[in-house]
């Protein structure tokens, strides 16, 4: 596979390699978006959800009355409600259970416990208070660690034969291979850390309009899903018993205000506002508020993890294991493929020519929210990351060497690919080094670390911290990856009109990604038809063709491919049909953009807009008619983008706050559809990877009471924490991506965290600072720095 | 709970209503009048998604009542094409790829206008302390920041430029 970074197409026909401007940003620069709140049907009703205030209660009783004798209160939907249907309980992604509403028990504060159906909004929330509801709390865990001690309390007890709070157990890699190379080794570092739950709070929240048409028996369900084809068959998974038939059954996502991971999940907020549709026969509105988003929907993260490299004393890794315990909540509600319940973590061997590698995970049920869902990065692979590049900047730390200089002797190296890794991956292609140095060399590596020593002198606080990912995306091949047992392979299909415009529709679904634009382009550079006369679209189950949805980075890789192929089938056809135009053999012509000609005869040629015309006026005897192509592109591996980051800290002694001063990303996404939305991926990712290195965390006291459950305290930052990222790129293109293209949207959330923490370890480190966890708050840092007595 | 007729000036057209005290603005915008350019993002003044003008300063509409916008002049995202012309802080975040989910979009157009209407030629630190009530999960707020500039230098070209036909 070429590189190519200059494009081939004019700025007219706008294929690859163009920044076009954004096709979609016309209607969101007016306010004409088309998000799920501003839909409005004739009889709409409103529906809003009565939580729980305990973390763990038997419910007594729920009282309706006084909601039910207000006016314009039309029904209130229990547990008890939906066992009728059966529908109180549903699959989660994993294979687990959850409740839709609870019949007997509350498992998290602030989970449904029931839910009010009203003429108005405001109408519904008088409902909700007045709703009253009978407790008996019970015994709360919180901590997964103590959830697994012997004698705590059971709290899955609808689980026939369940006796403690054990998940399941993973692991992967050789342990006894790994324990030898442990016994063996020269140095040995270990380093337990953890990653905090945390929440994706995109800035529209989830919701929904459920529409139920009786007298046809259809379901049309507007709502706020990165995945909507694989919905449509979940709800007729879970609800064909009560006559949901998926023929019968529309799934339509509009614009979406943000995803990240957070609206892969099926929440019981739907299936609720769906049930009342089809009780009621009227649609129902549910928007949740920002609170119940924080609060109720799927978090991230949330591993405690303990990791360990052994190395030779020159730097040369030689053996990584690391052990984990997974906090759930209280149901494994993550959206992993099957057969990979901790994700892509086994990833954790990093950049690093690791010969021997072994993890192994536990998962632990409590009384918190469930979900284990990404927060923009590929099923679990940045608390892979930040594993690995933590340890690594510890074991630099250990052996007095430059992390950079010990990132340089056990990278792979480019002649090492395709590399297999000691837990079973295929890296697809990089060049490790080439990024490391070009973003060394772009931020002035060597002088800033001068200037580190001349401050470190005079008592200043500054650090630079370097991280240098490989991601893992694109999921994924269907032999290794499903969800529920549909195959993650992805769609395109392509329609070419008469007059030469086409349309475009794919089973992805574009969060802000930008999906209306770069597939354009994808059609362009393929079939010489500018982007500007393509139309994409995506996420209506009753036009676009079957596929996962977007996350994980996977539009590109897989629907990405699939938009080439359905072009290159076309192409195929459109040569067939220019041969015929022509009166030649379809071996004398060439392709160059656009246009078939004539080989050695140029000046005879047709163009792609003659050759569609043609298509549907004049088209060969025994051909089909018309110029249409679908592909379902199913992956043959993973792609491995990567990159190398490099961030410079300095550290308020009076406050402890950290300021990132400089960020450098030198990122690898191999060949790139649209440069300018890439970039604006990268700033977007290196934002939700600051995030969490400085600013947010859910946490739950004692009782299980969130802190965090507002934008009060759940610190998204503004404009003022962000710093100006600097990004540059190299390209290595994936050799088995037609367009050699690897998917770019969560490889600066994963790489920027450890980057942004090893950069205040080693503005530490002189003072016997080893690691920090996140989120490295003013409190938490001033406190180090009281405890080594250099606070002011 | 009581009513009130209210009269509100709205992109410059004026819309009677009668509405519970309790009824905020950004529901008077979205629900009343059908002007879904307002978003609602949190609820709590935090993430600015609902800014409007109200009487020419930027406001969260999600913490206003619509009684107290009576009387008043509102301008929303939907007030700032004339013509048939975008606005050159709409051209801004277009060309500089100001936005991705679009959704923060309207409320951060409405904080930067309003920045341009009192500082044509701000700094970046003025940009970044006008839009910090406004949250944006996409972007990274670089663009942003640029988007605005871009706004800001074609502004006072606009300006130099009929200044120099008079």
């Amino acid at each position: 596979m070429e590189s190519s970074t200059t494009p081939r197409t004019s700025a007219t026909v706008c294929g690859m390699g163009h920044s076009m401007k954004r096709k979609e940003d016309p209607r969101f620069i007016r306010g004409q978006g088309h998000y799920v709140d501003d839909i409005k049907l004739p009889g709409m009703l409103h529906m809003d959800i009565v939580r729980s205030p305990y973390a763990h209660a038997k419910i007594l009783a729920i009282r309706t009355e006084k909601a039910l004798a207000i006016p314009g209160v039309l029904a209130v939907i229990t547990g008890e409600t939906l066992k009728q249907y059966n529908l109180h309980w549903m699959p989660t992604l994993m294979s687990d259970t959850q409740m839709v509403l609870p019949v007997e028990k509350v498992m998290y504060q602030a989970q449904e416990v029931a839910a009010v159906i009203a003429t108005d909004r405001y109408i519904a929330a008088d409902g909700v208070e007045a709703v009253e509801v009978d407790y008996e709390p019970l015994e709360v865990v919180v901590d997964p660690f103590k959830a697994l001690l012997p004698g705590a309390p059971v709290l899955r007890t609808d689980k026939e034969g369940k006796t403690d709070n054990h998940i399941w157990h993973w692991e992967t890699g050789d342990r006894a291979a790994t324990e030898k190379a442990f016994a063996e080794a020269e140095v040995v570092v270990k380093q337990d850390m953890y990653i905090p739950r945390i929440h994706v709070a995109s800035i529209e929240t989830c919701g929904c309009v459920a529409d139920f048409d009786p007298a046809m028996g259809h379901l049309t369900v507007h709502m706020t899903t990165q995945a909507p084809h694989a919905i449509r068959t979940v709800f007729a998974l879970v609800a064909g018993h009560v006559g949901l038939s998926e023929e019968k059954i529309r799934i339509i996502s509009p614009d979406i205000g943000g995803g990240f991971g957070g609206k892969v999940p099926v929440y019981p907020g739907y299936v609720i506002a769906v049930a009342a549709s089809v009780v009621i026969g009227k649609p129902i509105k549910w928007v949740e508020d920002r609170m119940e988003n924080l609060q109720a929907d799927s978090f991230a993260r949330d591993y405690h993890m303990t990791a360990e490299l052994a190395a030779k004393k020159d730097g040369t890794m030689t053996a990584l294991r690391i052990k984990t315990l997974a906090d759930h909540g209280y149901a494994d509600a993550a959206a992993n493929p099957s057969k990979f319940p901790a994700g892509l973590f086994s990833i954790c061997t990093g950049s690093y020519n690791l010969p021997i590698a072994f993890t192994e995970m536990d998962a632990a049920y409590t009384n918190k929210p469930p979900g284990g869902v990404a927060y923009r990065c590929s099923f679990r692979v940045t608390e892979a990351v930040h594993a690995i590049e933590r340890v690594t900047d510890v074991l630099a730390q250990e052996l007095k060497m430059d992390p950079a200089e010990l990132r340089f002797k056990n990278f792979i190296q480019p002649d090492q690919f395709p590399y297999k890794s000691a837990l079973g991956w295929e890296y697809d292609s990089g060049n490790y080094p080439g990024a490391l140095q070009k973003a060394m060399d772009n931020i002035g590596y060597v002088e800033l670390r001068k200037e580190q020593a001349e401050k470190r002198q005079r008592g200043e606080l500054m650090g630079i911290g370097i991280c240098s990912f490989t991601e893992i995306v694109g999921a994924g091949p269907s032999k290794d990856f499903d969800i529920l047992g549909i195959k993650m392979f992805d769609s395109a299909e392509i329609r070419i009109h008469p007059t030469g415009k086409a349309i475009a529709r794919f089973g992805t679904k574009s969060q802000g990604q930008g999906h209306e634009t770069t597939y354009a382009q994808i059609v362009a550079e393929e079939l010489g038809i500018p982007a500007s006369q393509v139309q994409v679209e995506e996420g209506d189950t009753d036009t676009a063709p079957y596929g996962l949805g977007t996350y994980a980075s996977r539009s590109t890789p897989t629907s990405g491919a699939a938009c080439a192929i359905a072009a290159r089938k076309i192409r195929d056809k459109a040569k067939k049909i220019a041969a015929h135009l022509l009166e030649v053999s379809e071996d004398d012509l060439e392709w160059e953009v656009g246009k078939f000609s004539v080989k050695g005869a140029p000046q005879k040629s047709k163009t792609i807009q003659e050759i569609a015309f043609a298509a549907y006026t004049n088209h060969p005897p025994g051909m089909e008619a018309g110029l249409e192509a679908v592909n379902y592109y199913d992956p043959p591996n993973l792609t491995f983008p990567f990159g190398s980051y490099i961030c410079v800290v300095d550290i308020d002694r009076g406050t402890g706050e950290v300021k990132v001063r400089r960020f450098m990303a030198v990122d690898d996404c191999g060949n790139i559809i649209n440069p300018m939305i890439v970039d604006g991926q990268i700033h977007g990712g290196l934002s939700m990877g600051l995030a969490p290195a400085l600013f947010e965390e859910i946490s739950y006291d004692e009782q299980g009471n969130i802190s965090g459950g507002s934008f009060m305290d759940y610190l998204v930052p503004t404009s003022m924490e962000t710093p100006n990222w600097e990004t540059d790129k190299t390209v290595t293109p994936c050799p088995h991506h037609p367009l050699g293209a690897k998917g770019v949207g969560e490889s600066a959330t994963v790489g920027a965290p450890p980057a942004i923490v090893n950069a205040v370890v080693d503005a530490l480190s002189h003072l016997g600072v080893r690691h920090i966890e996140i989120p490295m708050t003013p409190e938490k840092v001033w406190n180090i720095l009281r405890e080594k007595g250099v606070a002011e | 709970m009581a009513d009130h007729n209210i009269n509100i000036k709205v992109n410059g057209t004026e819309r009677k209503a009668q509405v519970e005290s309790r009824l905020l603005l950004v529901y008077f915008l979205r629900e009343n009048l059908s002007m879904t350019g307002t978003h609602i993002g949190c609820d709590t003044t935090h993430c600015g998604a609902c800014t409007v003008l109200l009487d020419g300063q930027p406001v969260k509409s999600c913490t206003v009542l619509a009684v107290q916008a009576d009387g008043r002049e509102v301008m929303t995202v939907e007030g700032l094409e004339t013509g048939g012309q975008l606005h050159p802080i709409q051209n801004g975040f277009w060309q500089e790829h100001g936005l991705q989910c679009g959704y923060c979009t309207p409320g951060m157009l409405m904080t930067s206008y309003a920045l341009l209407q009192h500082n044509t030629e701000p700094s970046e630190l003025e940009i970044r302390q006008a839009i910090s009530g406004n949250l944006c999960r996409c972007t990274g707020y670089v663009n942003i920041i640029k988007s605005v500039q871009h706004a800001a230098a074609k502004m006072h070209a606009d300006q130099t430029e009929v200044k120099g036909g008079v």
